[in-house]
């Protein structure tokens, strides 16, 4: 079974123009011990889409298992202890934390809130876990803006760790990051993986950085998953367009002065295209994909694909 | 064509009253070339480019340097003859678009502006005008879009539409202050592709500014790399990412993800740089010291200089560039899998093979 299953997940948003189907029929799973990373651009609902697996945002429809167990429909008190299996960690860590509390009393606040331990024991494990993101105790006596980006997001990160969940769903950890500070922030995300057994889903609009830290990659467009495959076979031979087309759009060297771009902008999501959402930007799309839109379908074993006319 | 560059920036140094972001920093720049000031935050590239616009905030000196344009220092300019400059002979766009906007009036009346003001065109013609530079930026249906506000169009257009402004008069110079960081991928293609047609089109010179590696390396001509406030390389970009020659490089070309695309998080960690910028601070020699695995006692005595480190290459670190001309073979730990030896390297001036 599955650690997380999603089926034919909803997030829509009611607006007084319209529908926002930020999120519109969804289907993925996280096995144990696995980083899927969800690739797309903005808009595309990636974010919704994790905000809704941690029931930040509600679901207008489908599924959200937690080893089987639906928590789509769950009160806040139900939720509670699944809360604690399943955290996350935001791309602005500075936004994310009290401005007003020390490191220690926000690292503290979720055992205090799930009764965990007695005072000595909440310090221990607050400790503990400062050390291993790598920040010095004294650390703890300090407030978030005495701290650089970097140092945030540590801290952001122990905060996710500190009830020891088995899932985290890394919303753009690294964007706001310099490359030298990136590179240490992945190495620690990927240090507290292999200790603590975790899982992640990690949500980027960076190719290169899925390309370095995903077993998996779901490419969403406007809503959808359009592509899913195993990290290696994605980049051996992507099968969507617009796949293709986000790794094209990758800065290269080998290809200087010659970019090949998309033409178009993003639609937006409250009035999507008829058909495949991406056929008024496909270089590929012909009369049936204006007409109907494809479902995702495996083509090679792992792999699968949402188009009418995928790379073979 | 003369032998005088379009802009030769010498010795610029921007002050605050605590602390000076940019030291002593010399580049130039040919007509139609692409230049890019590339470092992290706090590097001092953004605010080169302000200095430059002379659109530094009022706490800001510029206690020495040169930045000649034209046979004139624009550090010298007075206010009146900056402002003429401005807009007509060198142009700016930065990052985030909609705040370089005025939201309240429509895009056509912005560029239209610009071209009353500079070019003295009655209110007609730089209407047309305007919509025949909306064309150029490729912006779809120009005759209907000249009459939409900023808010009605996307990041991409927006930044389109800054393009158009800051090329209404043809200026022989565009700053680019990270034009494409806010803009997501397949966009990004689109404008950075737009900005090199135009300057081929124009012959323009272009202050390419940005954290981007990957950016450099596909778009630039001369790369300049800032740490704290100081130039620490100079180099052709093929050179640059075949062989970096400063550790700072190094750290970066090896910390980053897109140069080893094989390389996956379950073979092993990144190479990092430890520590962060904050760390340069009060230093008395070179700024990267407390983060250089090469560092010596020396390194911390004085600033390097910057070397000679064979045609169109410069580098500040006694280490790997010890004496003028000498090129040792050193590498950072980890960095840059894969390099070639030294000495193929300057024969091989555009290695294209290596992905960022």
């Amino acid at each position: 079974m599955s650690l997380l299953s999603v089926s034919d997940l909803q997030t829509h948003f009611k607006l007084p123009k319209g529908v926002l189907r930020a999120v519109d029929g969804v289907s993925l799973a996280v096995e144990r011990g696995e980083t899927v990373g969800l690739v797309g651009e903005s808009g595309c609902g990636k974010s919704t889409l994790g905000r809704t697996l941690l029931r930040l945002e509600q679901p207008t429809a489908g599924r959200i298992e937690i080893d089987g167990e639906d928590i789509s429909t769950l009160d806040q008190k139900a939720l509670r202890p699944y809360r604690r299996r399943l955290q996350m960690v935001f791309q602005d860590p500075f936004a994310s934390l009290n401005p007003r509390h020390t490191i220690g009393d926000i690292l503290a606040a979720p055992l205090v809130v799930h009764g965990q331990g007695d005072a000595a024991e909440r310090q221990r494990r607050v400790e503990s876990l400062i050390d291993r993101v790598g920040l010095p105790r004294s650390a703890l006596a300090r407030y978030p803006h005495e701290f650089s980006g970097g140092q945030r997001q540590r801290i952001g990160i122990a905060r996710a760790l500190i009830l020891q969940p088995e899932l985290i769903v890394c919303d753009e950890p690294v964007s706001a990051l310099d490359l030298s500070i990136q590179a240490q922030i992945l190495n620690l995300l990927s240090a507290m993986k292999a200790d603590f057994g975790l899982s992640y889903l990690f949500i980027s609009h960076d190719l290169s950085v899925v390309q370095y830290f995903a077993d998996r990659v779901l490419v969403m467009y406007l809503g959808r998953i359009v592509e899913s495959a195993d990290r290696r076979s994605l980049w051996a031979l992507p099968r969507h367009p617009y796949t293709r087309a986000l790794m094209d759009a990758v800065p290269d060297p080998a290809r200087r002065r010659q970019s090949v771009p998309l033409t178009g902008d993003l639609p937006s999501p409250q009035n999507l295209p008829s058909g495949c959402r991406f056929h008024p930007r496909c270089p590929k799309a012909t009369a049936v994909c204006a007409e109907r839109e494809p479902v995702l379908r495996e083509v090679a074993l792992g792999h699968e694909v949402a188009c009418h006319h995928p790379e073979s | 064509m003369s032998n005088t560059p379009l802009l030769e920036v010498r010795d610029l140094t921007v002050r605050f009253p605590k602390l000076e972001p940019v030291r002593g920093l010399s580049f130039s720049v040919e007509a139609g070339e692409t230049v890019a000031i590339v470092g992290e935050s706090g590097s001092g590239k953004s605010l080169t480019a302000l200095a430059l616009m002379r659109l530094l905030p009022r706490t800001a000196r510029i206690p020495g340097g040169q930045a000649l344009f034209g046979g004139r220092d624009l550090l010298q300019l007075s206010d009146r003859e900056m402002r003429r400059l401005r807009g007509r002979e060198i142009a700016m766009i930065f990052q985030e678009p909609m705040t370089s906007l005025n939201p309240v009036r429509t895009v056509g009346w912005q560029i239209a502006e610009v071209l009353r003001q500079h070019e003295g065109l009655s209110a007609k013609a730089a209407r047309a005008r305007a919509i025949e530079l909306l064309d150029v930026v490729r912006i779809p249906d120009p005759q209907r879009r000249v009459d939409d506000f900023p808010h009605h169009l996307s990041g991409g257009m927006r930044q389109r539409v800054m393009i158009a402004i800051a090329i209404a008069c043809r200026p022989r110079l565009l700053i680019a202050d990270e034009p494409t960081t806010a803009l997501d991928v397949t966009i990004q293609a689109q404008v950075l592709d737009l900005l090199d047609r135009l300057r081929r089109e124009l012959s323009m010179g272009v202050v390419l500014i940005t954290h981007d590696l990957g950016i450099v390396a596909q778009w630039a001509d001369r790369v300049v790399v800032m740490y704290a406030g100081r130039e620490v390389e100079q180099a052709l970009p093929g050179p640059l990412f075949a062989q970096p020659l400063h550790p700072y490089t190094q750290g970066l070309l090896a910390a980053s993800p897109r140069l080893r695309p094989d390389h996956h998080y379950r073979d092993g960690p990144l190479t990092e740089i430890r520590g962060n910028i904050a760390s340069a601070v009060g230093q008395a020699g070179c700024a990267f010291a407390p983060r250089c695995t090469l560092a010596r006692a020396s390194c911390r005595a004085s600033v390097p200089p910057l070397l000679s480190a064979g045609a169109d290459r410069l580098v500040a670190c006694p280490v790997t560039v010890p004496e003028p001309g000498f090129v040792a073979n050193v590498r950072a730990p980890g960095a840059a899998a894969g390099l070639a030896s030294s000495h193929a390297l300057h024969q091989d001036a555009h290695v294209a093979a290596v992905r960022l």
